[in-house]
Order: structure tokens, then sequence, then C-alpha cells
């Protein structure tokens, strides 16, 4: 890509890729998921996590939150694009936008033998994780909080007898009394 | 607690009311001021053509193949800026129709395309002529509809057509279970229905408008970079670009899709830009030092190497779709709205600011002086024969025989089209149809017939290839059984042509399968359909040939025997810049480099 001759300031750097988490606001109506999934795979963008569930009854309304990754052109263009669907009402780039919270849940399978368990209990508690299934020879942890805590949580786990993960992908809302 | 009675509609009303799906569609349509369905009858659309045997108010048009059916729809929205609507069936008719949705989807066209779907309770149970319509469509129209009841079928019509036709158009496809087809419903008008507001318009922003036009002050090197989007926003938006045009003294340049709405014959147009636009054309979009792209989209066929485009310049970026900005190539201010509203604001800013304070007359003359000098290398110069119609001649002889008359033009894709392009000139909008973005072969055949049925006693001409033509020929016969007297312009090279071209220039000669072998007699074809044939073999014959076939009331196949072997040029080669064009005669065989071979 050419360098821009801009005389306007570039609101970010052009060519290095970084993650972005994009809330779309959709009309819950029947495949509504597949356009934006089909959309972002056409276009050859990546979906690093989604979640999807309806949070206005009335309206008839779904958040969609999509962790993507790419320069600030693609990103850009990624969100235009999603925006010409019929069906999404609003595009929010969470961390360009907002000062916005992010969460995410993780179940964790850890199996180990005596130390281990006991260090992975350790660590659980510094990580707030709860231990939500317990034999003599597993725990199952639940945790929550940002994508990156977790991450540090699941790597901490892989030498005390991490056996499987399942995690809820990033899901996101503004801080304070405005709605998105 | 005793119930409180809620007032009940009146059900007598309903039911006076209340009709089949059916009806409810053609109702809506009507409304929607919908003259002519091309279509297809089968199984799955039985109802609504039920229908349209009792009402004579909408005109269908019977086509060979539902791909024809898009098509025709594609070339009447075209030649008219109205909607093209579209008929067929489930299953087959539905995927038949998948091409011409691709194509409307990437030229901008407006068309809704009603297809039937097998009844409610049969959706998922691979029942006969079923397809997942909605899915299969998703990736090739705008929107799509799979309509769950009568009483939301005319709102969803409604709605489609709003989608269609506003912001960037295109496709919408509309899935009419066979039940609800014959399920009865009350009608919603159009101005009752509850349309999403998904398509805003934005306000001309006053202060982008200001801006662009301090650029355009400053510029000693500007060119206007139009494109489809100006023929969309209507004739008036093309009007507005003339004027704008005269005013500022800025000279114009088109894509393949803008082509008319900026005179051909105007001194300020540079001709079409692009892998094989004109010498003046590319040079000056790749020296200019303010580029005003309107309603065009920086794609590849336009810009050619990426790294290497336009490198001097600031861009100024009219579209509507906001999607289309940055999308390619960077811009420095992007303005988002109607065309025609951001020209005519341009246009006025551009007036106060020189009634405040002049600017110097000359201040361009540097660079008029230069695009004369690329001008004299007449870039779509070729070497005429006596013995062998050079299909460069022939178009230009088809233009020169033509004028006077109300003359429309459609094309298949291939050399022919550039040909065309090239050297057939047009002075209006809306005059010239072709597939740009998808490159449909057979495109243009099926494209005429819709053209003719919009304007009867107009002369439309579909210039093909015999190639391309034999994708959809069998839409001579819809053009026979409705009387559409349109005339198709076989460039007959025996090749398919922009196939072999690109072998010979990046294969070394390997003429892998692009030889048209076992070809038809065209004028025996055009007999069997009952249309009428004719052959021109050597340029002596062939003005008195064209004039026979523009005298002819009826269909006629034209065999236009050309030269086997000849190039379209200028040509940007692949992986090269705009300023890096070759010209005819001037080719080795080694222009195209490794980079440039994987790009197609």
């Amino acid at each position: 890509m050419a360098v821009s001759q801009s005389v306007y300031p570039v609101a970010r750097d052009e060519s290095v890729a970084a993650e972005a988490i994009l809330s779309l606001i959709v009309d819950n109506e029947p495949s509504v998921l597949a356009r934006v999934v089909s959309l972002i795979s056409a276009r050859g963008y990546n979906i690093e996590s989604l979640t999807v569930a309806e949070t206005d009854v009335a309206k008839h309304r779904s958040r969609i939150t999509i962790v993507t990754h790419g320069t600030a052109m693609k990103i850009e263009q990624i969100k235009a694009q999603l925006a010409r669907l019929v069906p999404v009402r609003r595009v929010i780039d969470v961390l360009q936008e907002k000062d916005a919270l992010q969460r995410e849940l993780a179940l964790i399978k850890v199996a180990g033998k005596e130390e281990q368990r006991v260090e992975a209990m350790r660590l659980a508690e510094n990580f707030r994780a709860r231990a939500i299934d317990t034999t003599h020879s597993s725990f199952v942890f639940e945790v929550t909080g940002a994508r990156d805590k977790i991450n540090a949580f699941i790597d901490l786990m892989q030498p005390l007898g991490l056996v499987e993960v399942a995690r809820t992908g990033v899901l996101s809302i503004g801080r304070g009394s405005e709605k998105d | 607690m005793t119930a409180t009675p809620v007032a009940k509609p009146d059900e007598a009303a309903l039911a006076a009311n209340a009709k089949a799906g059916a009806e409810l569609l053609l109702d809506a349509l009507e409304e929607q001021g919908v003259e002519v369905i091309f279509g297809y009858p089968g199984g799955a659309v039985l109802p609504i053509y039920d229908a349209i045997f009792h009402r004579d108010t909408i005109k269908h048009v019977m086509v060979r193949h539902e791909q024809g059916a898009v098509h025709a729809a594609e070339g009447y929205a075209r030649s008219t800026g109205k909607i093209g609507v579209v008929l067929v069936t489930s299953g087959p008719g539905a995927t038949n129709a998948v091409t011409g949705l691709a194509d409307a989807l990437l030229d901008s066209i407006p068309v809704i395309c009603i297809t039937g779907q097998v009844a409610r309770p049969f959706i998922g149970t691979d029942a006969f002529q079923e397809c997942d319509t909605i899915g299969i469509t998703r990736a090739c129209t705008k929107h799509n509809y799979l309509v769950e009841s009568a009483d939301v079928l005319p709102t969803i019509v409604h709605e489609a057509f709003h989608l269609a036709r506003n912001g960037r158009p295109g496709p919408v496809l509309i899935d009419i279970p066979k039940d609800v087809q014959f399920e009865t419903g009350a009608y919603v008008a159009r101005a009752d229905a509850q349309k999403r507001n998904c398509i805003v318009t934005p306000d001309v922003p006053m202060d982008r408008i200001a801006h662009a036009i301090d650029m355009l002050r400053q510029a000693r090197k500007p060119v206007f970079y139009t494109g489809g989007g100006v023929i969309n926003a209507g004739p008036e938006a093309s009007e507005t670009l003339r004027r704008l045009a005269r005013e500022t003294n800025i000279p114009v340049t088109s894509t393949l899709m803008g082509l008319g709405a900026f005179p051909a014959s105007d001194p300020q147009w540079l001709g079409m830009l692009g892998m094989h636009g004109s010498v003046e054309a590319n040079n000056a979009m790749h020296d200019c030092d303010v580029m005003v792209a309107i309603g065009a989209r920086f794609d590849d066929r336009v810009t050619g190497r990426l790294d290497a485009f336009s490198p001097n310049s600031r861009k100024i970026h009219i579209d509507i779709d906001p999607s289309s900005v940055n999308k390619n190539v960077r811009v420095d201010l992007p303005i988002i709205g109607d065309a025609g509203a951001i020209m005519e604001a341009l246009l006025e800013e551009w007036r106060r600011r020189n009634t405040e304070k002049g600017l110097e007359a000359s201040r361009l003359s540097l660079w008029y002086a230069q695009i004369e000098e690329w001008r004299a290398k007449r870039s779509f110069a070729y070497a005429p024969r006596t013995d062998h119609i050079k299909p460069q001649y022939a178009i230009e002889r088809l233009y020169a025989l033509t004028r006077g008359k109300d003359v429309y033009v459609s094309t298949e894709v291939g050399q022919h089209q550039m040909w065309a392009a090239q050297y057939f000139h047009f002075d209006e909008p809306n005059r010239w149809m072709t597939s740009g973005g998808l490159g449909t072969m057979g495109y243009g055949l099926p494209a005429a017939v819709g053209v003719q049925a919009a304007h009867p006693s107009a002369l439309v001409i579909d210039i093909a290839g015999d190639a391309s033509v034999q994708m959809t020929m069998q839409e001579i016969s819809t053009a026979v059984q409705h009387d559409l007297p349109i005339k198709i312009f076989i460039l007959n090279n025996e090749y398919l042509g922009m196939v072999r071209q690109w072998q010979e220039l990046l294969h070394s000669k390997r003429y892998s399968h692009s030889y048209s072998d076992s070809l038809p007699d065209f004028v025996k074809l055009a007999e069997a359909y009952g249309a009428v044939g004719l052959r021109a073999e050597t340029p002596a014959e062939l003005d008195a040939k064209i004039q026979q076939m523009i005298d002819v009331p009826k269909p006629v196949i034209f065999d236009c025997v050309v030269t086997k072997e000849e190039n379209v040029f200028p040509m940007i080669p692949s992986g090269a810049a705009h300023n890096e064009m070759l010209l005819g005669g001037e080719v080795t065989g080694d222009e195209i480099g490794e980079a440039g071979k994987v790009l197609v």
C-alpha cells in the first residue's frame, strides 16, 4: 500500500495490525448472524471470537460482539462493510470509540498431581477463579476477566495439568450512564 | 375481574380486503410503478403467474434462461433509471439467476428478483426444486427476504424497492414459498409500510465542500475521475457534472461504467481510463495534483499497480457508499453522499469563492499543454486494412452510421467490449450497458432485450463477440417472440479474443483452449430463430450491410468477420502503473513480469 499523501492527520498507525472489538446492534431476525459471518469470511477478514444473544426482547435487538485483527484501514473497511448490512443498526468500535469494559468467561479443566493441585488452587485464588467442579484428580475453574487475564491464567495452568478450555468470547459494554 | 372487551378489527372489512399472497405481490409491484417483469414460470411461482394472467397492468417478457431474465432487468434498469423486476421459480430458477444477481451487485444496478420457494412445510426436506435460495444469494444480493406469511409480503416488497433504489443501488431478492402465494392477507400501501430506516443519504457536509474547493482552487493539475455512480445519481447529476467541469475547466475522464455521464465529444474529455483507457486519461491520473473521484470505486482495472497509483496527488472521493472509501486507495478527503447533490454544492461554493476572488485564467494552461502532448500520441490509432475488416474499423463505422438515431448499446465481455468503449462514443448517460465489475460474458444480448422492452422504438445494439454471445444466444428467441428488434453485432474473430490476447502477452502464445472451434453459421442460426442474419467479410461491403441491419424492423444477428489476431491497445499490463502503458505495435512478449502474471 502506498504511503498516504494525506495532509490530514491519520487517526491510527496505517501499517500496524492490532486487535479490534466490534459491537454490533442488530435486528434479531432469521439469518442475521449468517449475514454477519458470511460477510466476514467472504471478504477475507478473521474472527477471533464472536458472541451473540438477544439483548432487547421488546425491540428484537441482539448484540453481536466480534474480536478481529487488522490494520486500521482494514478495520475501517470491516466496519463500513458490516454497517451496510440491512439488519445491522450500529457498529461500535469498542476500543476506539469508548471507554469500555470487556469481559470474557472461561471454564478451565485442570488435572494435576499433589503439589500441582495446591499450586493450581493458589493461583486460582489470585485470579479470583472459582472451582465449580472438584474431584480427587481434577478441577474445573470458572474465571472471568479481560482476555489478557484469561490468557495469562491459561498459560499458568499449562504446566499444572491443563486438560481443556471453553471460552465465551469477549463481551463489551461502555462505561458510564450512556447507552450504546 | 372481567376482561375489558377489546375492540376487534372489523373482520368483515378485513375479509373483504383480504387477498391471496400472489395478488398482494402484484398490487405492491403495481403501486411501485412496475411496468414490465422479466421472468420464467415454474411450479413454485404458478400462483403468481395465474395472477398475472388475470391482469394486463404489468407486461411480462418470457425469457429462455433465468440468467437472461436478470440481465434483461439490468438492461431495463440502466437504460431507464427505474428498477428492473425478475420473476423466477424455486431451485434451478433461483440458481440460474445467481450470475445475474452477482453482476447487478458489482455494478450497483437496482433489481428486484422474486423467486418461488417450496411450501413452508416442505422447507428443509429436500423437496422437489428446493434449494436454500436465501443462503445461496446472500453474498450476491444487497439484501434478501424469505417471506414468512402473506401479511408481511406487501411490506417486504415496499422495503425491498426502498433498498434496491436508495444508497448504492443493487439487487434485492424476495423468496416466496408457494403456500404464502395462496394464503390470504391484507394489503399494506407503500405509504403505510413500516420500512426500516436503514438507508439514509447524509446531508451535504459543507465544511468538506469548502475544503474541496480550497484544494481545487490551488490545483494546477486537477482531474475529475467519474464512474457509474454519476449515472446512478440520475440524468441531473450528469448535467451537474458538465456544468461543474465547464466552470472549473477541469478535465474529465470516465470509467467503463461511467461512459456517457460526460460527453465524449467535449474537448475537456480525456477518454476512458484504466487498463485499456487512453494515454491522456491514464497519464493525467498518474501526474495530477488533485484527483476528484466521483461515484467511482478505485477498481483494480482502473488503478493498475496500487503502490504506483497517482503518487503525487491529493484525492477527494465522493461516494454514496462509505465502504468504498479507503477500500483500495487511501484518500485525503472523503465526502459521503449523493453525487448530484455534492457536485451541485461544489459548484455553488466554486462560484461564491470566484466572485470573492477570481482565479487566473491561465492557471491550467501548462496542464492542458501537457494533456495535448499525450493526446498527440493518438493511442487509439490503428492500421486499417482493405482486405480484412479491422474490429476497430467495424465499431467506427457502426458509430458513424447510427448518428442521429436513438441508440442504446450493450456489450458482452472481452475485446469487443473494449473496442466498443474506445470507438463508440457516448454523449448521454443511460445509453451504455456493459458488465463492468463481474465481467459477465453473455450479458449483452439479454440486456439488449431489456433495453428494447423499455424503449420499443429505439435502435438497440448488442456489440458482441463470437464466444460471449453463445453463452446466452437462446435469448434471441425471446426477442423474436416479443417483437424486440435488437441488433446483435458480432465481431467474429473465431477466438476467445481477450483470453487469446493475454495468452499472447503472458504465456508465449500458447493458445490453450481459446480458439472457438465449431462456430455456428450465425446467419443460418438467425434464420432458424426467425430473425434476420447478415454477414460482412470485407470493408467494402460493411457500410451497406450495417445500413441494412439498421433498417430491418426485426431482430438481426450480424456476423462481422474481423481480423483474427488483433489486440486491444493501449494496455496497462498487469502489475504496471498508469504511466507504463503499452501502445499497439510495440509488443515484444516480455512486457509482463513474473509478479504481473499472477494478477488477473
